[in-house]
């Protein structure tokens, strides 16, 4: 068994000389979200109709489903450098592919349980459900993502291979 | 008589491009003609539209390049009717095209010669706020984009002539006269609006600060005299207070504009609205009489410009505006409710005007030769609201009756469905098919890619550094073109994107603008006139989802605009062209629901000859139309509803189900399969058949009351009820005080919107009774009376003949007491104060719900979505008020949302027109987006097989690897993500694709 709490320990820690370098360089977190192009980024769009206001931290790619979400997609997207990732896609239900996004559940509970063995920081990994019609909650993920990562810290987990 | 298989559309606002596009896309030749010198309307004019605030040039645009370049459509501008011979099936026009002065065929629309122009004219466009040339051009995406010279304005000095590098000015140009032949016409002129300025006590025209509506919408515009800015006239200083005056020239007995022009009440709460977002420190008042917010989501509207922009509403219509001479505020005095008098003090007035008939009403009618009503509106019937007087000749828009958008789109694909109806047998006889250029074979070709970033007014421009933005984009890999446009999306611009692509050789191209979700099939279509395969193209969101939502944080918002250019390029370095599917097209219709709009619908199909099935869930067609007697107008509607039954029951291509329900329905559009179940009846079990096309049309339930007693006490009935008393049998005569009470289960908690027929339908029976009854007492209780449009005449009758008007408010609604056996209403009414009503009978004016338990069993099975109230949610509330986002299927009636009967018929006809545009065509394209294996690396697992939701993959046995339909993959990528070899990739979507942009951080 893998010690979960000490990986959890060696997360947090950041080497001193990389706080300043931060702080020094005004850090920003980058997010990167995946949203399927019938829901949430239509909620995404809503959110800018609306003109709701949010952080603007993330870079959107849209795809068609959230089933078409791959979990390597996430892997890769923290190896490279991103801060936070999120995936969003239709609400339980409400799939344009009838079932695309209860696939994309049931793929990322199992990243989910993967993350955690192989000691990557789960709160990194966000998934949401916002639907066309929810502006505001789409905001609000945002909004509340960027906080959280801000508090999390630049993306290292990967750097030491480098 | 030979019929024709062309048609006229008149009037080149948002109801006559919508009928043409539909008629275009049926297989028919159309003849737009417009007075001015562009196509658009009034829309065109408007910053925002309700209740969803979207941009109203940003949908409406890709509607106006689509009539603009749509291979049917013929525009003729700056043109008028001088006659018409013939009869329904083949009319003989003659059409007289005023000289523009300026070769429309030579002008590329660069506007160098209004810049140039030496005379200052006045700007229509800008509604007389801002100065423009005798050079103009109507507005800067105006379609088509030709410049043309005022020749009130021009002096001759010949200026524009010597600057025309395309030598398009003509001043010998002469007005030349064409003749058409067409077998219908339809009639959209539009509206025009009230002139506020003969009411003298407004001040209109004398005050600068005095504006009306449409003037404040140029104000609030983007593109409008102020860039945006609410700033008033007199001295550009920013008005905090605001006053909105309602029913300016509507309901007005005393200026012979008695009707409701229906639209007023909302268009005034969003300019409230956006105003107040554009501009902080404004702080908006509306005085109006009711405020008539009856249509779809209206209501929410309203709530949120109260409770979170903190609009307010005074409930009195002013008589009277002074000028303060010092500081040009204006003075207004009015009676509050209460009746106590008051004089406030505003920075400005804005006049909400009404609808008025266009000015050539009536030169129209004389010339067509049909009728007009009392107000010069076109007279048309209940039970045929898109028909005029004469055969052949159909109507659309505000011309038929004030209204608003969603509304004349609807009306405008009804006239089409008469128009479709009529001329069926001469479909395709004139028509063209659209040829594209043969396609570049970009195979081996190294990339070389375009950029266009769009300023979309100061939409984008406003907080993005759009030139560092170009800047950047040059310096990525295989750009070799980048430039900026104030509209990426206006008709000028996409011929200069074919010229760039064929200039610089291009073979990608990325536009940096709105939403691909609602331009990607503009921009597509765009390229492909260039010989480019419409999928070599991308898209960057930098408006929606980047300059709308970071506003306040200019850098930031260029940053993340160079980010999503930098991912676009890097996917447009490795996408690849795709090949689109040819579907057959199923030509027989599902219909859903027998009631009015479900028999209308079926009998419009069937009439066209497509073979119609009607899936009925009770044992009898009608619906709830079966309980209504007659419309507020008087028409007989047992008898119209019997008439409709005996069409479709003796339409040979119309199969009628009764007792049937829906048990599996798969396929998609042009190839569904639909398995019905029975209740009762046998003769339905196991019945399956094929079909191209669905309308839903489900209809509606009245609500049943808990409230005041009903179903305790016999002396509480509905308006239904009630009616069948005053239709069927006797009005007790003890019967003698009867109170109504209005907005029962609507405009509460639970179903927050307006059920919209109650008002009208209190009214109907409150002016019946008094007919026959003249010395009966009645009294409405009401929240605001919504007698929209033309019905408003009634509510006028109605108190004319002794009806008692109190409204109460919602927060205090009536209440009932029973003392002994007497029955005792009591009020609380904001103007009349504490009254206690006995009453002989209480009519409880009920409301409208959906039929929760089967829409949302259908829902699913569709695969189409429900609003929040458990409607039908149609594809985009203005524009598609009848269609899905799911293709081939189509909304009408009371599933969309309450609706009276002509309205119902209107929407069921739109919903013909709409699906004749499939089922005019024998195939169809389906998209290029679809999966796709590589069978090397296919274990034959069958994992994808499984997560397949519209069984596209199948096994092939003898290989062990999986085969891929593309006729029936849908895209979604689930297989892809699933494949545990990686042998499935999306097209469009591919790994490699999505990599490359998320190795794009930075």
């Amino acid at each position: 068994m893998v010690d979960t709490k000490k990986t959890e320990e060696v997360q947090v820690i950041i080497p001193a000389n990389e706080i300043d370098k931060v702080s020094d360089e005004k850090w920003e977190p980058k997010i990167i979200a995946f949203l399927c192009n019938w829901c949430s980024y239509a909620g995404a769009d809503l959110a800018g109709v609306s003109r709701i206001q949010y952080p603007p931290n993330v870079r959107v790619v849209r795809v068609p489903c959230s089933g078409r979400i791959n979990p390597l997609f996430i892997l890769k997207s923290l190896q490279v450098g991103w801060d936070a990732v999120l995936v969003s896609g239709c609400h339980p239900g409400d799939c344009h592919y009838i079932s695309g996004n209860y696939y994309a559940r049931r793929k990322f509970s199992v990243l989910d349980d993967l993350l955690e063995f192989i000691g990557i920081d789960k709160g990194r990994i966000n998934f949401s459900w916002v639907s066309a019609a929810e502006g505001e909650a789409f905001a609000k993920v945002i909004r509340k993502i960027t906080k959280k990562t801000r508090q999390l810290g630049p993306n290292t987990i990967f750097k030491e291979d480098q | 008589m030979e019929k024709i298989g062309a048609v006229l559309t008149i009037g080149g606002g948002i109801a006559g491009i919508q009928s043409a596009l539909d008629l275009a896309e049926s297989g028919f030749k159309v003849y737009l003609i417009e007075k001015t010198t562009g196509i658009g309307g009034v829309m065109a004019q408007l910053d925002k539209t309700f209740p969803t605030n979207d941009c109203s040039m940003c949908i409406l645009s890709p509607k106006l390049v689509e009539a603009g370049r749509h291979q049917n459509i013929e525009l003729l501008i700056n043109a008028k009717i001088l006659k018409v011979e013939g009869r329904a099936g083949n009319f003989k026009v003659k059409i007289l095209k005023k000289a523009l002065f300026i070769n429309s065929e030579k002008c590329t629309g660069c506007g160098v010669c209004a810049e140039k122009c030496p005379v200052n004219s006045i700007d229509f466009y800008n509604e007389k706020l801002s100065r423009g040339k005798a050079t103009f051009v109507k507005y800067p995406q105006s379609v088509p984009l030709v410049f043309s010279i005022n020749q009130d304005n021009c002096i001759g000095c010949g200026v524009c002539e010597g600057v025309c590098k395309a030598n398009a000015v003509e001043y010998s140009q002469k007005d030349e006269e064409v003749e058409l032949n067409v077998g219908a016409v339809i009639l959209a002129p539009g509206f025009d609006e009230f002139d506020p300025a003969p009411l003298k006590v407004y001040g209109y025209g004398k005050y600068r600060n005095v504006v009306s509506s449409i003037e404040f919408e140029r104000i609030l515009s983007a593109s409008g005299p102020y860039s945006g800015m609410v700033l008033r006239p007199s001295d550009g200083d920013i008005p905090e207070k605001v006053a909105f005056l309602q029913c300016i020239g509507s309901r007005d007995i005393h200026h012979s504009k008695p009707y409701c022009s229906s639209v007023c009440c909302m268009y005034t709460a969003k300019e409230a609205v956006i105003a107040k977002e554009h501009q902080k420190q404004v702080n908006p008042t509306i005085f109006s009489m009711d405020i008539r917010a009856y249509g779809k989501d209206f209501d929410k509207y309203i709530i949120r410009a109260q409770d979170e922009y903190g609009i307010r509403y005074i409930r009195s219509r002013i008589s009277l505006i002074e000028e303060n001479p010092k500081t040009n505020n204006l003075i207004l005095k009015y009676e509050a409710e209460d009746g106590s008098l008051i004089t406030e003090e505003y920075n400005m007035v804005v006049l909400s005007v009404g609808l008025n008939p266009p000015d050539d009403a009536i030169e129209l009618s004389k010339t067509f030769g049909f009728e007009l009503n009392e107000f010069n509106f076109c007279k048309t019937s209940t039970f045929e609201p898109s028909k005029t007087s004469k055969p052949g000749i159909f109507v659309c828009g505000a011309f038929a009756a004030p209204k608003d958008i969603p509304e004349s789109v609807i009306q405008a694909s009804a006239s089409a469905a008469h128009a479709n109806i009529l001329l069926h047998s001469a479909r395709n006889s004139l028509v063209t098919k659209k040829e594209y250029p043969t396609e570049i074979d970009v195979a081996g070709k190294p990339p070389r890619i375009g950029i266009f970033v769009c300023h979309c007014g100061i939409n984008i421009g406003g907080v993005v550094d759009v030139p560092g933005v170009v800047d950047y984009a040059e310096t990525l890999e295989n750009v070799e073109y980048a430039e900026r446009n104030l509209y990426t999306c206006s008709a000028d611009t996409q011929i200069k994107i074919v010229e760039t692509i064929k200039e610089h050789n291009l073979n990608r191209v990325i536009v940096a603008s709105c939403t691909p979700r609602t331009h990607e099939p503009l921009f597509q279509e765009t390229i492909r006139e260039a010989g480019l395969n419409p999928y070599l193209f991308e898209m960057s969101n930098i408006r929606d989802q980047c300059s709308w939502v970071h506003m306040h944080e200019p850098v930031a918002a260029t940053e993340k605009s160079k980010d999503l250019v930098r991912m676009a390029v890097s996917k447009a370095n490795k996408i690849e062209p795709l090949q689109r599917t040819i579907l057959d097209m199923n030509h027989n219709v599902l219909v859903i629901g027998g009631g009015i709009s479900g028999l209308t619908a079926s009998v419009g199909f069937a009439e066209q000859g497509f073979m119609t099935y009607l899936v009925e869930k009770t044992a009898e067609l009608g619906g709830f139309a079966k309980n209504i007697h007659a419309s507020i107008e008087g028409s007989n509607v047992k008898e119209f509803l019997s008439n409709l039954i005996e069409k479709a029951n003796n339409n040979e291509n119309l199969k009628i189900f009764l007792e049937a329900e829906i048990d599996t329905i798969e396929g998609y559009v042009g190839n569904f399969k639909t398995k019905l179940k029975s209740k009762g009846n046998k003769e339905n079990k196991n019945n399956t058949f094929e079909h191209g096309i669905i309308i839903v049309a489900t209809g509606g339930e009245e609500y049943k009351p808990t409230e005041y007693l009903y179903s305790k006490d016999p002396r509480v009935v509905t308006q239904i009820d009630f009616e069948k008393m005053l239709f069927e049998s006797e009005i007790n005569k003890k019967v003698n005080k009867i109170v109504m009470i209005q907005c029962i289960g609507s405009r509460n908690d639970k179903n927050p919107y307006c059920s919209r027929v109650c008002c009208a339908e209190a009214i109907k029976n409150s002016i019946k009774l008094k007919d026959l009854h003249p010395e009966k007492e009645i009294i409405v209780l009401y929240r605001d009376i919504r007698t929209y449009g033309l019905k408003e005449q009634y509510y006028r009758e109605a108190r004319s003949k002794g009806v008692i008007f109190i409204r109460f408010d919602e927060k205090l609604p009536p209440e009932l007491i029973k003392e002994e056996e007497n029955l005792i209403i009591h009020v609380d009414s904001p103007n009349i104060g504490k009254l206690d009503l006995d009453l002989d009978l209480l009519v409880l004016s009920v409301g409208i719900h959906p039929p929760y338990e089967s829409n949302e069993i259908l829902a699913p099975m569709l695969k189409i979505p429900l609003n929040d109230d458990k409607f039908f949610l149609e594809a985009h509330v203005k524009l598609r008020p009848v269609d899905f986002a799911t293709e081939g299927i189509f909304v009408c009636g009371l599933a969309h949302s309450p609706r009276s009967i002509d309205e119902s018929i209107m929407q069921a006809n739109a919903a013909v027109s709409r699906a004749s545009t499939y089922l005019s065509k024998d195939e169809i394209e389906t998209e290029g987006i679809v999966a796709t294996v590589d069978i090397s690396k296919c274990s034959g697992c069958g994992l994808c097989i499984e997560t397949c939701a519209y069984n596209a993959i199948t096994m092939d046995e003898e290989k062990m690897v999986v085969i891929i339909n593309s006729a029936l993959c849908k895209g979604c990528g689930a297989c892809s993500s699933s494949c545990r070899g990686s042998a499935i990739d999306l097209l469009g979507f591919t790994n490699e694709e999505i990599y490359l942009v998320i190795n794009e951080v930075k």
